[in-house]
This record gives C-alpha cells, sequence and structure tokens, in this order.
C-alpha cells in the first residue's frame, strides 16, 4: 500500500499549511488558485479552525494582519491580480514585523491578463511588494511535493524572523497534479510570540502591534533593526539546487516549473555532448548570490530561463557582477517555454562559449 | 466490456475523469463509427483535453468542447454541439463532467435528455489515493451532493486509483478492497478498475481480484521527465 496521496498542487500548500499548524484562513477566489480556498472549506472547519471568504482580496489582507497580531498561524492565498490588491496589507505586515504565510499562484499579467501560468509577478514579490523598506522571504517550489514542504516551512520561518514568507508559485503548479508523502513533516512547532495581543488578564501590561512611529529616530531604528534580521536570514537561509552543475559551461538559471522544463533540456543538451547544468533558486529572496558567483568561477554562458519578460535574469546579472553574459529565454503572457525553446538557446550558449575558449 | 450508447464519468476533481475519458473515447472508436467525446467540464478552465486532441482526430472522434476552452476567458460557457450527442441517435457519447458537485451542475442541464436515452451509464470516478475521497463516507458524500447538483443517479462505479507516474500494480491491487467495500455501501457495481497500459502485460488473473480491467493509456507534458 503506497504511503502517497494524489494531490492537486493547490491542494497541497493548502495541506502542507494545516500539517504547520494553520487553523486561519482567509482568501477570495481567483483561478488558478481557487483549490487552496476550496481545500481550506473544506478541512478547516473538521480541525477547529476558521476558513473565512472575505469580500476581498484586500479584506483577507487585513483579517491575516489581524489573526497574525494574535500571534495565530495565519494564511490568505491569490493569483496576479488578487495579490496585488494585497500588496498595502503586505507592508503593514512588515512594518508590524508579524509573521504570516501569503501564496501568490501567478497567472499573465499586467491587469486581468489571463488565466494561464506566468512568473511576472518576480519583481512584485521580491523588489517591489509594498511601500517602504522592506522583504518578503520568497520561497519557489517546483513540484507538488515541494509545494507542501514549501508551505509547512513557510510558517516556522515566518514566525523565526517575524517576517512574511510569500510562496510563488504559477498556474502549472498549482493545477497539475503528483503523488506526495503528507508524513515528511512532523506537525508544526509552537513558538512562543510574548509580542502578541492575546489580552493581559491583568498580569502584564498592554501589547502593541503597530507601524506608525511618531518619531523618525525611532522609525529609522526599528527598519534598521529590522534589516539585521534579513542579513542573518540572508546568510542562513538561502536555498537552491544545482543540476549537472559541476563541469558545466553553460548554467541555466530557472525556478518554479521552468525548472523543470530546464531540467528536461539539459538532459538533451548532455546528450548532444554539451556540459549544461541547472541552478535552481528556491529561495529567490534572498537570492542564491554566493552559488552562482561560484558557479561563475568555472561556467562561461548563463542562460535565465523564465516566463516573464526577464525579471529575474538582472538578479543573475547582479549576483555574478556581470562577469559573464546572461542570455535570455522568456515566454510570457501564459505561454510556457518549451524544451526545445531552451536547447536552441542552449546551442546558442555552445557558440558563445567556444568563441571565448 | 459493455458499452452503453452515452456513458457519462463524474467524481471528485482530480480522479482522473478526463484521461478516463479520453482513453474511453479511443476504446468506443474501435467498436463504433460515430463517437463523440463531450467536454462539459466548464468550471475548471484549465482543459485537460488539450493534449490529446490531434490522438482524438486521428482516431475520427469527434471532440465536443467549449469554445472557451484553453483561453483566457474564465466564464463557464457550455459546449453547443453537446445536443448532438442526445439527438443523433446511432452516435456513442462520452461524457467529461466537471469535478465534485460543482461541476455537475452543468450536466443537470441535460438531465431529462439523459433519463429519456434508452441506454445510459452514469459513473463515479474515484481514486482511493485522492485525500478528500480516501473514505467510503466521503465518497458516499461526494456520491450524494453530485447526484443532486446533476439531478441524474449512478449507474457504476469506476476505480481509477493512483499515483500517476508513480503508480506501481500493488497499489492498484491493494484499493480492490475498498472498492468492493464501496460498490457495496453505495449499492453501486464496480463497472471497471483502470490500469494504466504500462503496467499490465496481461490483466486475466487480476480480474479475479479487481474486476473489469480497462487499460489507460496517459498524454505527456513538457515539464515531465
Amino acid at each position: 500500500m503506497a504511503n502517497k496521496v494524489l494531490m492537486k498542487g493547490n491542494e497541497a500548500i493548502a495541506e502542507g499549511a494545516i500539517l504547520a499548524g494553520c487553523r486561519h484562513y482567509f482568501g477570495y477566489p481567483i483561478t488558478p488558485q481557487t483549490e487552496i480556498a476550496a481545500y481550506m472549506a473544506k478541512k478547516l472547519p473538521k480541525i477547529q479552525g476558521t476558513f473565512l471568504q472575505a469580500e476581498s482580496e484586500v479584506a483577507a489582507i487585513n483579517m491575516v494582519i489581524g489573526a497574525a497580531a494574535a500571534g495565530k498561524r495565519a494564511m490568505t492565498s491569490s493569483s496576479s491580480p488578487g495579490f496585488s490588491l494585497k500588496s498595502e496589507g503586505l507592508s503593514y505586515l512588515a512594518g508590524c514585523d508579524l509573521p504570516a504565510v501569503v501564496v501568490n499562484v501567478q497567472r499573465g499579467g499586467p491587469g486581468l491578463g489571463g488565466i494561464q501560468p506566468s512568473q511576472a509577478d518576480y519583481y512584485h514579490a521580491t523588489k517591489s511588494t509594498g511601500h517602504g523598506d522592506f522583504h518578503m522571504l520568497v520561497l519557489a517550489p517546483n513540484s507538488v511535493q515541494e509545494m507542501l514542504d514549501c508551505a509547512f516551512d513557510a510558517f516556522d520561518l515566518a514566525d523565526k524572523y517575524r517576517l512574511t514568507v510569500a510562496i510563488l508559485s504559477d498556474g502549472t503548479l498549482g493545477q497539475m497534479m503528483e503523488p506526495v508523502d503528507t508524513a515528511t513533516k512532523e506537525s508544526g512547532h509552537a513558538i512562543e510570540k510574548p509580542w502578541a495581543l492575546t489580552g493581559t488578564q491583568g498580569k502584564r501590561l498592554p501589547n502593541l502591534v503597530n507601524s506608525l512611529y511618531l518619531m523618525p529616530e525611532e522609525l529609522e531604528a526599528t527598519v534598521i533593526e529590522r534589516y539585521k534580521r534579513y542579513a542573518l536570514l540572508s546568510e542562513k537561509e538561502v536555498r537552491c539546487e544545482e543540476y549537472f552543475t559541476k563541469d558545466a559551461d553553460i548554467v541555466v538559471v530557472a525556478y518554479g516549473i521552468t525548472s523543470r522544463v530546464a531540467q528536461n533540456a539539459i538532459d538533451i543538451a548532455r546528450k548532444e555532448g554539451i556540459k549544461a547544468g541547472l541552478l535552481r533558486p528556491i529561495t529567490l529572496w534572498p537570492f542564491p548570490v554566493k552559488q552562482l558567483m561560484d558557479l561563475a568561477q568555472k561556467a562561461s554562458v548563463f542562460i535565465a530561463a523564465e516566463l516573464s519578460m526577464g525579471q529575474m535574469a538582472g538578479d543573475v546579472e547582479l549576483a555574478i557582477r556581470c562577469q559573464k553574459p546572461v542570455l535570455r529565454c522568456n515566454r510570457t503572457g501564459g505561454m510556457i517555454i518549451t524544451p526545445e525553446e531552451l536547447l536552441q538557446k542552449i546551442r546558442e550558449a555552445t557558440t558563445l562559449h567556444e568563441q571565448t575558449e | 466490456m459493455r458499452l452503453a450508447r452515452i456513458t457519462v464519468f463524474a467524481g471528485h476533481f482530480g480522479s482522473g475523469k478526463t484521461s478516463l475519458a479520453i482513453s474511453y473515447a479511443i476504446y468506443a472508436s474501435k467498436q463504433r463509427d460515430k463517437v463523440i467525446l463531450c467536454d462539459l467540464d466548464i468550471i475548471n478552465p484549465y482543459s485537460r483535453m488539450a493534449e490529446a486532441v490531434d490522438a482524438l482526430k486521428e482516431k475520427g472522434i469527434r471532440l465536443v468542447t467549449s469554445c472557451l476552452s484553453n483561453t483566457n476567458v474564465d466564464a463557464p460557457a457550455l459546449p453547443a454541439g453537446t445536443r448532438a450527442l442526445f439527438d443523433v441517435p446511432d452516435t456513442t457519447g462520452i461524457i467529461d463532467v466537471g469535478g465534485d458537485n460543482r461541476g455537475a451542475l452543468a450536466l443537470g442541464r441535460y438531465a431529462s435528455y439523459l433519463q429519456n436515452s434508452a441506454d445510459y451509464e452514469m459513473l463515479l470516478v474515484f481514486n482511493q489515493f485522492r485525500p478528500l475521497t480516501s473514505s467510503i463516507g466521503a465518497l458516499l458524500d461526494m456520491k450524494n451532493e453530485i447526484e443532486t447538483a446533476s439531478q441524474i443517479s449512478f449507474t457504476g462505479l469506476v476505480n481509477n486509483s493512483n499515483l500517476m507516474e508513480e503508480t506501481k500494480l500493488a497499489d492498484v491491487v491493494s484499493s480492490g478492497n475498498f472498492a468492493l467495500k464501496a460498490s457495496e455501501k453505495l449499492a453501486l457495481p464496480l463497472k471497471m478498475t483502470v490500469l494504466e497500459r504500462r503496467l499490465v502485460p496481461s490483466q486475466a488473473h487480476l480480474e479475479k481480484i479487481l474486476g473489469d480491467i480497462f487499460l489507460l493509456d496517459l498524454f505527456k507534458s513538457p515539464w515531465k521527465p
């Protein structure tokens, strides 16, 4: 008898959150992430949780702020246009130093765009989430199993560093089905939250969760303190995976669903005798800067493959300080890169590589 | 295995109805001339039929699907050609219904046509490895919810227990017991057990455990190895 179950990516995110002890979910339906809400609606009431379909995405993120301020593990999810709406709330979450988990199952944009998969919210997730100096820790799974694992880990990371952890997924991963082992994770660890608004019972001074500072000196000090935590997690929490990079002349950098396509392209390239490899960032922020810099010492050409007009490519160039050329392989608007398209780019990179030798 | 004039596949979303409907239509096309495969899954705008379009065309199977499927239009629209399946008596129809009771609502539109049709099967497809239908109680709830939404009673069960590419023969065999229990509790005969073709060089000995076996062919996606 198998120990696994067959899940949709969206369901796996919901189950991972439940395993981590999330009992408060607030959301609003939008394709292609609605199964997260549907799963939560089915399961949470049976385990003394709260599922609430809010009147809008803005309401949902503000409900997350409330639940997080009360020290609860809370989550919301949406897809690109809905995620834009949450921007203000994400900034307030950061300003209040509240741990929370948010999910963006990306679709084509800008505007209403389309419902097919996309990775064009990379800038939004890693750089321009909302106003003010802040970051979210951004996880980018590439399988249904990892959707579950990332959702689970997201809550621990959020609590540990008191920040918002975003899972940046896409319509393909959300909709596809794969076998999942739900027993990989022990049930969620409770963490002390002495700052939470739980009622004083007359035994302590009231806690305050707030993002308004009356004195600029005080606000500056708070932001600097927050950035010390960012520095710490940038050192400790970078996650990435390498595939055939040891001897690679050409390194493809791809995350999420694109990394799966990239593996297929690299397998074919290897059969053709091309030394191609893959670096797959799992944390998009913090970005695997050190790992890329190490690879740049050996490889001669990089290819940034993504379902956007090249949003991550700039981070690859920054990471390797433009020491090597970074080619682009892009599809956007809901289209997916095929292994053949990427293979063509790898062959192009091979010509460049031969010229540098 | 008896092939009804109209076969309807309904069940939990993700239970494998679409892959099964495609394979079943191909199976039907080997015995009958005019086969129509009707994609009534208008609740999930991510159509799963796309990968099989060429194979269906090649077999001469008429695919009736929403004019909006695989576009960015996130609006449910019933395929206009569906009526042909009820109105033209010498056709063989396979209907792929959307998941859960919400998906089955669209079938309600055709409930009276189906009930007036002399020969139809309404099959509840289940996969024991789907977490929300892994117990008999949950499956019974699903049956009742779909029957209420579609206004049609099921006539049989399809055991489609699988873990996709990771399915081992032993997984399906182990689901045989669950299928028997489900058949008893839901008072529905087990129409067939689905096995992916690669799993069985010979299914003869398995039919004792699993009942009639239907061999399934899958189509590949660009992100699968």
